[in-house]
């Protein structure tokens, strides 16, 4: 078999792995997989899923095209001046501004990547005091409606006294 | 910054590879890596020479005011020559990706060699806690410890939705990413490797074997680590990938145990026969010897032979990586050299016959 990046050399290097509960067979020669970084199990490998990320983003079709958006005129970051096409062909962000600039189009991505567009980790010491309740109540209020929609009325009723709970302290 | 630490670094093994820690019978390592960027700074891969410049110059004079991080030594990538490069990625501290092109990007190892920081890889920061066996929670009051106190001096981007920002959507929300190495030899000659891998993947995490030549696993390790890094706490990510991994440990204890009532012959046959190449090659491949210490590592579990440590297993694991060897004799050297330097290697510490 031959290698699947430069087409030329015997593969030798057949590296697995399993993405988003899908298997990618790598079939790459030495000199191609030293390339990508794969040497052997006691060096850092390279972090698969950014790889996908282009794949995910589907520039093309969603970003200019919206209704109700001039096409043409793609939003650009204010601080770095990156666009989402440009994040789409390099499958990074230019700042944490971006993040700010594309969150529509970033909330529906990472749902696709982590299944969830909620942070719910550590939260930086300066914020927590002001933001916690705020938070909390909001995951509170989520949590509430997948109860009801899986008609657990007994864990809605539960949550709704946290929520108010919570909304007296604030 | 000399490199006079770095030569001193290779002198010794890696500490995390001691071989202590809860199952390093097959857990050889674990890792906590945070990501985090600094606020008003482009990410890295957007920033220009001078603009990574400063930020190293930013949080290097960051780390000197915390405590935990006097110990320890802080490089440029431009003064780290591409033999030190190497051996720093084999020794689990930089990335490949650390020395694509060497320019604006630094590092911090503090002298035990578990804590270090990349800065300017992917994102600004990349903390890394690494210790030997399963030990990950520690891991983790480490690396949460050393956050907690930088962002104390720096501040970090954070959303309110989406949490810790990073130059990559895959990393964003806690910026942790948690894994362990392990050694699944049984699993792996059982044919079971495949089904416990299909089950884990199901379950949001991740598994990574290195393939080398035909369908043999290089030395049966596996990475085991979180795939989704927004939406659940730091300590839930933790927990999911240490009960997952004392599960694949059970598993993996069941397929030895098989092995041994269905051809015990013939694994002690290839636990013997390996100690015996090992103990008398004179040419070695580095992907051969990693086959070969599995084998032995398996007969050290199955007590089939006492004639070597999991530190000692460990250790010959890294100090034969190709790096390793060129720093140790001090010079670069082709494939054939080393691959005969790595059997005397080999020999020596198993105290096996002499030099040739």
């Amino acid at each position: 078999m031959l290698c699947q990046d430069c087409n030329k050399n015997e593969s030798t290097v057949h590296l697995t792995q399993i993405v988003n509960n899908k298997k990618v067979v790598l079939n790459l020669c030495k000199d191609c997989a030293e390339k990508r970084g794969f040497h052997s199990p006691f060096e850092n490998m390279p972090f698969p899923l950014a790889e996908f990320v282009t794949g995910m983003v589907g520039i093309g079709k969603s970003a200019p095209a919206r209704p109700g958006k001039k096409p043409g005129k793609p939003k650009k970051c204010p601080f770095c001046g990156m666009s989402f096409e440009d994040f789409g062909k390099v499958g990074r962000l230019g700042c944490g501004k971006c993040y700010s600039t594309f969150r529509n189009d970033l909330t529906d991505l990472m749902r696709k990547i982590h299944g969830s567009c909620e942070h719910r980790g550590k939260i930086p010491a300066g914020t927590s005091n002001a933001m916690k309740p705020v938070r909390e109540e909001r995951l509170l209020r989520e949590e509430l409606k997948r109860a009801i929609e899986k008609e657990d009325f007994e864990k809605a009723a539960e949550l709704r006294d946290k929520i108010n709970e919570l909304a007296s302290k604030v | 910054m000399s490199l006079a630490m770095i030569d001193e670094m290779a002198a010794k093994p890696a500490p995390w590879l001691s071989g202590e820690g809860p199952d390093s019978f097959a857990v050889l390592s674990s890792r906590i890596r945070l990501a985090r960027n600094i606020s008003e700074f482009p990410f890295p891969p957007a920033a220009g020479t001078d603009v990574r410049e400063k930020l190293i110059d930013y949080v290097s004079a960051a780390f000197d005011k915390i405590p935990v991080l006097k110990n320890g030594s802080f490089y440029r990538s431009a003064d780290i020559d591409p033999m030190n490069q190497k051996f720093l990625v084999e020794r689990h501290l930089i990335s490949p990706e650390f020395m694509r092109d060497g320019i604006g990007r630094g590092l911090y190892i503090d002298d035990q060699e578990k804590i270090s920081v990349m800065v300017n890889e992917e994102d600004h920061l990349r903390l890394q806690v690494i210790s030997s066996g399963m030990s990950l929670a520690d891991c983790w009051e480490d690396a949460n410890k050393v956050e907690s106190d930088l962002a104390g001096i720096v501040e970090f981007d954070f959303n309110d939705t989406f949490g810790y920002l990073t130059s990559c959507p895959t990393n964003v929300g806690t910026g942790l990413r948690a894994s362990i190495l392990i050694h699944l030899p049984a699993l792996v000659l059982t044919r079971k490797i495949d089904d416990v891998i299909g089950r884990i993947s199901k379950v949001g995490l991740m598994v990574r074997g290195f393939y080398g030549e035909g369908t043999d696993v290089l030395g049966n390790l596996f990475q085991i680590s979180n795939q989704t890094t927004l939406g659940r706490t730091e300590e839930e990510i933790i927990d999911s990938l240490a009960k997952v991994s004392s599960q694949i440990l059970e598993y993996e204890k069941s397929a030895q145990e098989t092995l041994m009532k269905d051809a015990p012959e013939q694994i002690e046959d290839k636990v013997w026969r390996s100690y015996g190449i090992l103990n008398n090659a004179r040419v070695l491949t580095s992907n051969e010897v990693m086959n070969l210490l599995s084998a032995l590592r398996l007969g050290l579990s199955l007590e089939l032979t006492d004639k070597i440590t999991y530190k000692e297993l460990n250790e010959l694991m890294i100090m034969t990586q190709p790096a390793h060897l060129q720093k140790l004799v001090g010079r670069e050297m082709g494939n054939t050299e080393r691959d005969m330097i790595r059997a005397n290697l080999v020999r020596e510490r198993l105290g096996g016959s002499g030099k040739s």
